[in-house]
């Protein structure tokens, strides 16, 4: 006779005679030849019962909407008040190229702007630069200076929509040219809102996307963190991701446990600096992947709000509620879309959304079918906007706040996800920290060992992906449309950097870059300074020059 | 075609999303080949470098970033160059269907995007190699 899972609850009182008929009459049934495992290769039970969350302290750890430790939600109101922000991630070719697809998606109901840079942008390089070739303009826009930054929000009043950036390394240095291209158009620093992602150590652990060494770079982060909670009040100047690290392969319960250490070790580093947790800890906001398995990320969703909370509460001191609150944005998830019949990509990102709408989203990103090819046509791109629309308007899940609280099911994986995260804390301490532990490997490791066992069970079909190992199309797959960026774009920029060199004062350069220098050896502040030199149309690359040699680069030791 | 097929997976320009890349090599040493992996953000110039220094039969790249039109071509001209002509040079990443028949005709071998199956990867390289040796040996 089959047993039923007992690791679904981990209870072991006594079961009810109904329970036992129950369990023989499933022992006795035939089941499907399938693994029952999440994405993640975790056992799955088959039911789960009242008597598996009995010890659950209901009215503590679930509470209500808005209360701690906000399982439920971080406002009381949520969706009744006001939907998530639909914010889809866009950014390709030059600055104006991009500026005329903000300009679409805008006028097609989308409610923030989200800017992709492209790779010489996210690694502090100008146009020109020798490691540029290939690379401007083509997984994001191209960004050298104040004037690209200018063309890219041409005709959007910056006080009016609130603008997410994907950027980490530069982030300060970026951020700078936003507030002054604000400034410019006549808005004051403390009408802006908007989000930098500005988490550095999760490059480190996932996306690789580092230049300088961790603790330059944290000196960084917090810098933002300072002058945002001085000067930018509505600024969110950290978005602490686990979409990277999910993408990089890792597990639920790792994305959840990572982002959350990282986000811990930004806090612990902001109190190093003498700051109050509660003038910092309510501008802080997260990340989240939504993948395929559609209540683990529920659960992973419900557990980071209660983990936060009490974090923040009992170990960091946090008084103000907002201080408690996690507020997250949600991707779906790329690794999950298929270059095989390329229409299924819709309908897994649609459950994917569903996924973090139930989990409680603040602002949502949806992927587009077609970019397992290439970066998404605007057709695409349409149609990811609507699959956001038609769970707003049409299904009626926003209607009730977190409809899914109180199914056995879905209590119990909570608890297990916030379980399984505090293991992975533990071992974090043990090894002295988050910074410690990237330099030892350790979550670059563990992340290649989960993403080479989901890819060994995909191979033996233990992990099923319709058509990629079942439901295969033998021949041609479905031709789609894709979006062609012309390689003129290249040289356009790089033109373009170089006429701006030419026609700048080179004096106020000079003197600019010389106070960037002097500042970061100085451990001031650096926000004024890259503002400064922006204002100045000191390039990007010239500014990340200097704090290069001030604070020299790294490099990790290759392993697989 | 005793000796063990010697790769290299290298990540060529600033990309940094390395998940394929780490997988692929895994998949390699597993099917018995030797697998030196590259690390993240390397030039052409060294990539091609290190595939000589390693007398490698295959160089594999993987590329997420878009920029494959101009690393995939510049990788085999300097392959080219250094008298590497017989290496295979294959690949992967976030490529459409008509960048990869471009590549193909500019003496590029197969690439392979999401989804594709370790072994089919396997199979291909082993096929090639297989090839290019009973070529490079009756010649």
């Amino acid at each position: 006779m089959r047993t039923v899972d007992p690791s679904s609850g981990g209870k072991t009182a006594p079961r009810s005679a109904k329970f036992v008929t129950w369990q023989e009459a499933f022992g006795a049934a035939k089941q499907r030849e399938a693994p029952f495992e999440t994405v993640s290769c975790e056992p799955v039970p088959p039911l789960v019962t009242q008597d598996d969350v009995a010890d659950l302290d209901a009215e503590n750890e679930i509470g209500l909407p808005g209360q701690f430790p906000f399982t439920r939600g971080p406002y009381a109101s949520m969706y009744r008040t006001r939907l998530w922000t639909m914010r889809q991630f866009a950014g390709f070719g030059t600055a104006a190229d991009t500026n005329a697809r903000y300009k679409y998606l805008l006028e097609r109901g989308q409610d923030g702007l989200s800017v992709a840079f492209d790779l010489p942008t996210l690694m502090g390089y100008d146009a020109d630069h020798e490691h540029s070739l290939g690379e401007v303009g083509r997984c994001g826009v191209a960004i050298s200076s104040l004037q690209d930054m200018e063309t890219l929000f041409d005709g959007i009043p910056l006080g009016e929509v609130t603008t997410s950036m994907t950027i980490n390394s530069p982030a300060a240095i970026i951020w700078a040219m936003y507030l002054v291209t604000a400034q410019k158009q006549g808005w004051k620093l403390d009408q802006l809102g908007g989000t930098t992602q500005n988490d550095i150590l999760k490059e480190y652990i996932a996306q690789k996307e580092y230049i300088f060494p961790p603790e330059p770079s944290m000196r960084l982060v917090v810098d933002t963190m300072e002058y945002a909670a001085k000067h930018v009040p509505r600024w969110h100047p950290v978005s602490i991701s686990g979409y990277h690290i999910r993408e990089a392969g890792s597990t639920a319960v790792q994305e959840l446990a990572f982002t959350l250490a990282d986000g811990f070790a930004y806090v612990e580093a902001c109190l190093e600096r003498g700051m109050d947790v509660d003038a910092f800890a309510p501008r802080l906001s997260h990340f989240f992947n939504s993948h395929v398995d559609f209540f683990e990320e529920i659960a992973k969703f419900r557990a980071a709000r209660r983990i936060y909370a009490k974090r923040m509460r009992d170990k960091y001191g946090a008084k103000k509620e907002r201080s408690m609150t996690l507020r997250f944005h949600t991707q779906t998830a790329g690794c999950s879309l298929t270059a095989q019949q390329p229409y299924n990509n819709l309908v897994r990102t649609a459950w994917e959304a569903l996924a973090g709408v139930l989990g409680g989203t603040q602002s949502l990103h949806t992927n587009s079918m077609d970019e397992t090819y290439a970066l998404p046509t605007e057709n695409a791109v349409k149609l990811a906007l609507r699959t956001q629309q038609l769970i707003a308007y049409e299904s009626g899940v926003a209607n009730t706040i977190d409809p899914l609280a109180g199914s056995w099911f879905v209590e119990d994986l909570t608890n297990k996800m916030e379980r399984g995260a505090e293991e992975i804390f533990a071992q974090i301490d043990e090894m002295g920290g988050v910074v410690a532990a990237i330099e030892k490997g350790w979550f670059q490791r563990e992340i290649a060992r989960s993403a080479y066992q989901f890819q060994r069970e995909v191979e033996a079909g233990r992990q099923v992906i319709v058509g990629v190992n079942k439901f295969v199309e033998e021949g041609e797959d479905d031709t789609i449309e894709l979006l062609e960026i012309s390689m003129d774009k290249e040289n356009e920029q790089v033109e373009r950097v170089k006429k701006l060199r030419a026609e700048r004062s080179a004096p106020k350069v000079e003197e600019a870059l010389a106070r960037i220098r002097k500042d970061a050896e100085g451990g001031v502040n650096l926000m004024p300074a890259f503002m400064q030199a922006s204002e100045a149309y000191a390039t990007l690359g010239e500014m990340t020059d200097v704090l290069r040699d001030v604070f020299g680069t790294y490099r990790e030791t290759p392993t697989f | 075609m005793d000796e063990p097929i010697r790769v290299l997976v290298a990540k060529p320009g600033l990309d940094g999303h390395d998940r394929g890349a780490k997988v692929v090599a895994a998949a390699l040493r597993d099917a018995g080949m030797e697998v030196i992996y590259g690390g993240l953000h390397q030039t052409p110039d060294a990539i091609v470098q290190m595939a000589v220094q390693e007398d490698v039969d295959v160089v594999g790249l993987s590329i997420l970033s878009g920029a494959h039109m101009t690393l995939f071509p510049k990788v085999k001209e300097l392959l080219d160059a250094a008298g590497a002509e017989n290496v295979l040079l294959t690949g992967g990443g976030i490529i459409s269907p008509d960048d990869m028949a471009g590549l193909e005709k500019l003496g590029v071998g197969k690439l392979f995007g999401p989804g594709s199956r370790l072994a089919d990867l396997v199979d291909y390289i082993r096929a090639e190699v297989g090839q290019r040796r009973t070529a490079a040996g009756s010649a």
